[in-house]
């Protein structure tokens, strides 16, 4: 490959790659997403690439690890094109079947095809799987497309044409221009109108300025910009030049978690690519625009995500946020003004430079353009990742997409938003998921998480387990978020050991007041919502866990019993070896006994037992 | 315009703007912040992580004020915001109250012994806090008021904030024996909850685990300060050290 | 103290305050912790208070101020791998290791850690070895795993 001397040659490169690629060439692409790696993804594309020696294949169908293919419920996944036949659950065993069927005979394996979850009607095309045909990708569109480690086959997608676009014809104002009109907010949690933040820091005063990428994902339960970053890190990377160039930026960090070694791997590849092919550094292909990115690793602090944090992580100190303003638009990295976007907000940007932004601005709701990636996971059957326009419902999304609860289990709530955001109830099924609609319920978009859950989820537990989570990552720097936390914290665990008063449901909700109103930043003031909503909408559970001592769901562990009933029990001790206190006694081939006062009701004996002998309530 | 805030701006910035705090329209230098801007104009605000020779990181979160209108309000910590021209400031709305009895409230459950915690809070009518206390013996409120001044003022960076949330505490590093440290005392001095211990017996100042001979007056033969401290002024001020080791009285 | 293992991971940056956090998260892959006396010479080296280190190494999770394991055993209770049996996972971990989380074995082979997320939700519960990830781990095939690592 060349490096592009200008941005003709670019195009004519681009020309020459597309007529040397044959639209009908066989592929396979192995899903290596977050979803299919810890599935053995890797296990599968190296029997692939064995048996595609054994039969010969080698250099007539081309092998490729992909990124997210979307339906993770279903790994390890596979997609053949240019049939667009998609496999799943494949193992190794599989792959000789494939290769032989399918690759040679044109024949489905029907066995690997997708099933519906009600109908059991087998379907093997990606356009006819309902998960996918209700789906609207703009930043996944290339995730099972390409090889994310080629530039070529970024280029042969589309791929830089925005960034030929705007230093061809577009000048800085003009994209700004482009980037508000389409309506863009970012897709990180705050939905503040991309182009405005822009606006502001092209405007302020100085020569130098930064752009940060925010690869931060520290929502558990959303892993988009992780799948975006491993599985198409160029258009991270044209969405920052895009943005340097209307900004005024020259140098940009891309501040990814070290708890994602591929997705730094991935862009570190990248990066070097676009060095390498002239499309970052000095002078971009005789442009006369300049830019370089540099990668930062984050070191483990949930709170970087928030942008002041993050830019004094950057600068080497701990990621304590700070009051602002000043924002980081105004004075930022080095006190210099700074652009920060998370990496589906880059993601977009070429893409409306490329189609524009009435194309964009006609997709979504009034004030939420554009399509939002979620991360439906828990009680679902179809668990992945989708991308559906704003203002989808969330039935729609759990129901159509996500093929209903699994076990035919009934609907209990859908947590959004990660730790800042709130569970919403079954009344709600039917609102069009929005930054303003999530608001209005006690909850928020953030960066896209969505978590499912039915009848074996415990909403005190649940609002429990986000406040712990957040008190051993906020940083202690400011009093309402440090302290409240840890009352808070103090008053669920008091609930949930069965010591909870009705007076601490009042406190509770005082306490989650002044935290919002008082908290420095955002993790402090939106960490109450996971309380809050579960007190709004599930209130009775909390009295339950209060009055009757009782956890419905069974998850509270104080508050359960377990025992063993001596007519089921084989006395096969699967449970006395799992059981960490020695509680449980008997002889072998005899029923056993569990002792009540030792038993710490870790439930390990409850799963290992495969008669049901294990009682619990 | 101008990021930096600080407590004395009369001098380097002259432009003024007008603002109104508790429906009173006034004057203050663009630039200051707004705790300054009030004081300045009378209206009480308590701090406890706030002093006017150290910038301020609004970590107690007790000078906070309610901005903006109706109802589009929101608190901010007046030590680090700004004034601005026509912003509606209120220093005792019932938000305001709120938040700053929340704050004194979750202080006290944590450091239930602290004076200053506990005078601030009666003020605001609370006499017993309703959360859990920990440790009854907890004085550290965790204002960073000694780092700061440590880092600030003294120059020398002996201790810092070490861990978060749950195990967050003012430290030396590795919570050995301060190297960096020369015993001025000014932590300990500037500290609002006298959380920082110090000894003087015999001639010698013990602090952060580590002794520091004092200095006696080459004239009078009174101890001046340790003498670790006198060499450190002689350091930065380029001085012999034995300018400093005549104390104030006899020079 | 390995002056020259040091001065390897140090060549590599400018000698920046900035530096701070790439030199110790190079120390750290490398060292399997931050030991002390590397420290104050990368306080040296970079110009930065040992205060200033101090804070860092124990604000951020990565860095750990005492010897790890040679296996890093990440137990990660996301809200899925939560709800979907985290907590059983890492117990089954902690029993079969003999630790607690945040603790290494005493023949120095694991560390045992739990963490926020690590993005592969569908998956849950989810385990990570090193770089290599585990999912729907149910607790059974726990000694199965932890023997594919011991030596």
């Amino acid at each position: 490959m060349p490096k592009f001397e200008s941005l003709d040659h670019l195009r004519e490169y681009r020309r020459q790659l597309l007529a040397r690629r044959d639209p009908q060439q066989l592929q396979v692409l192995v899903c290596a997403g977050p979803g299919c790696l810890p599935m053995g993804s890797e296990e599968v594309a190296a029997a692939f690439k064995e048996e595609l020696q054994a039969k010969g294949l080698e250099g007539k169908v081309l092998l490729k690890e992909s990124g997210c293919q979307g339906l993770c419920a279903r790994a390890v996944r596979v997609i053949l094109r240019p049939r667009e036949i998609c496999y799943q659950q494949v193992t190794p065993e599989d792959v000789p079947e494939i290769v032989e069927a399918t690759l040679m005979n044109g024949q489905v394996v029907d066995r690997l095809i997708y099933e519906a979850p009600l109908t059991g009607s087998k379907i093997a095309h990606k356009s006819e799987i309902p998960f996918y045909r209700g789906q609207q990708p703009i930043v996944l569109r290339k995730l099972d497309v390409i090889d994310p480690e080629s530039l070529d086959d970024y280029l042969a997608m589309g791929g830089y044409r925005g960034l030929r676009k705007i230093l061809t014809e577009m000048t800085p104002e003009a994209v700004i221009d482009a980037v508000e009109r389409s309506g863009l907010r970012g897709r990180g949690g705050g939905g503040f109108p991309t182009g405005r933040k822009w606006r502001v820091c092209h405007e302020a005063e100085g020569e130098v300025k930064f752009i940060i990428c925010n690869g931060d994902e520290g929502d558990p339960g959303a892993f988009m910009d992780r799948a975006v970053m491993e599985g198409d890190p160029h258009a991270v990377i044209e969405g920052m030049l895009i943005g340097a160039y209307a900004i005024g930026a020259r140098k940009g960090y891309i501040y990814v978690r070290h708890e994602y070694p591929l997705a730094v791997k991935r862009l570190q590849l990248a990066i070097g690519q676009a060095r390498q092919f002239g499309l970052l550094g000095s002078n971009i292909m005789r442009s006369g625009f300049g830019f370089d990115l540099k990668i930062a690793r984050g070191a483990g602090a949930f709170v970087c995500g928030e942008e002041t944090a993050l830019i004094h992580s950057i600068e080497g100190f701990i990621g304590e946020p700070s009051p602002r303003p000043p924002y980081p638009a105004q004075a930022g990295l080095w006190g210099l003004p700074t652009v920060i976007n998370n990496v589906e907000t880059w993601a977009n940007v070429p893409e409306i430079i490329n189609l524009g932004p009435e194309w964009f601005a006609a997709i979504g709701t009034e004030n939420s353009k554009g399509t939002k990636v979620f991360s439906l996971v828990g009680a679902v059957n179809q668990t992945g990742l989708v991308e559906v326009p704003m203002g989808t419902t969330l039935r729609q999304i759990i129901f159509e997409l996500g093929g209903g609860i699994r076990q035919d289990h009934e609907f209990k709530a859908v947590q959004t938003g990660g730790p800042s955001g709130g569970c919403i109830p079954k009344e709600f099924l039917d609102l069009p998921v929005d930054y303003d609609s999530l608001q209005s319920v006690g909850s928020i978009m953030g960066s896209g998480g969505m978590i499912v859950m039915d009848h074996t989820s415990c909403m005190v537990d649940v609002a429990r387990y986000f406040l712990s989570f957040l008190f051993e990552e906020s940083c202690g720097k400011c009093t309402p978020c440090r302290e409240g936390l840890r009352q808070m914290l103090f008053l669920l665990d008091e609930i949930i050991h069965g010591r909870g008063e009705e007076a601490h449901l009042a406190l509770m909700e005082e306490l989650c007041a002044a935290m919002a109103d008082a908290s420095l930043c955002g993790l402090g003031q939106s960490a109450a919502n996971p309380v809050l909503s579960t007190l709004k909408y599930f209130r009775q559970e909390y009295e339950t866990h209060i009055r009757d001592k009782k956890c419905p769901a069974l998850v509270c562990r104080p508050l359960l019993k377990y025992s063993i009933d001596p007519e089921t029990c084989t006395g096969c001790l699967a449970c006395v070896r799992e059981c960490p206190v020695g509680a449980i006694t008997g002889l072998k081939k005899q029923p056993q006994e569990l002792d009540q006062e030792l038993c710490i009701k870790c439930g390990l004996c409850f799963e290992s037992c495969q008669f049901e002998a294990v009682k619990v309530e | 315009m101008v990021w930096k805030i600080t407590d004395e701006t009369f001098e380097t910035i002259t432009e003024e703007v007008i603002l109104s705090i508790d429906g009173i329209s006034l004057r203050a230098p663009q630039g200051q912040s707004l705790l300054m801007a009030a004081r300045h104009h009378g209206f009480d605000i308590p701090t406890l992580c706030h002093h006017s020779d150290l910038p301020s990181e609004g970590n107690c979160r007790l000078c906070l004020v309610e901005i903006g209108e109706h109802p589009r309000t929101r608190l901010v910590n007046s030590c680090t915001y700004p004034v601005e021209a026509g912003l509606l400031v209120q220093t005792a709305s019932e938000k305001v109250l709120q938040g700053r009895r929340m704050v004194l409230e979750l202080l006290l459950a944590r450091c239930p012994k602290a004076k200053i915690v506990q005078d601030l809070a009666a003020q605001m009518g609370i006499y017993e806090s309703r959360f859990k206390t920990d440790d009854p013996e907890e004085l550290c409120i965790l204002c960073g008021l000694c780092v700061r001044a440590c880092r600030e003022v003294v120059g020398v960076s002996a201790i810092s904030m070490a861990h978060r949330t749950p195990g967050k505490l003012v430290a030396t590093p590795f919570l050995e024996a301060a190297e960096a440290c020369i015993g001025c005392g000014s932590c300990a001095f500037i500290c609002p909850t006298g959380v920082i211990p110090y000894t003087e017996k015999d001639g010698v100042r013990t602090i952060w685990g580590r002794d520091f001979p004092l200095q006696p007056c080459n004239v009078c033969g009174n101890f001046i300060a340790p003498t670790a401290q006198l060499e450190h002024w002689a350091k930065i001020t380029g001085d012999p050290v034995e300018h400093y080791f005549v104390c104030k009285d006899c020079r | 103290m390995d002056q020259e293992r040091l001065d390897t991971i140090l060549s590599r940056y400018e000698g920046d305050a900035a530096d701070l956090i790439p030199v110790l998260q190079d120390i750290q892959d490398q060292y399997s912790y931050l030991p002390k006396d590397e420290l104050k010479v990368v306080a040296q080296k970079l110009n930065v208070p040992l205060t200033r280190i101090f804070s860092v190494a124990t604000f951020y999770k990565m860095f750990s101020l005492i010897p790890k394991g040679r296996h890093q055993i990440r137990v990660c209770l996301g809200t899925t791998c939560h709800l979907r049996g985290g907590p059983r996972l890492m117990e089954s971990f902690s029993h079969r290791l003999g630790v607690e989380p945040g603790y290494t074995t005493k023949d120095m082979q694991f560390s045992l850690e739990t963490v926020g997320c690590l993005g592969s939700c569908a998956q849950a519960p989810v385990a990570m070895i090193d770089d290599k990830y585990f999912g729907r781990l149910a607790t059974d095939k726990v000694p199965k795993i932890l023997k594919l690592y011991k030596n």
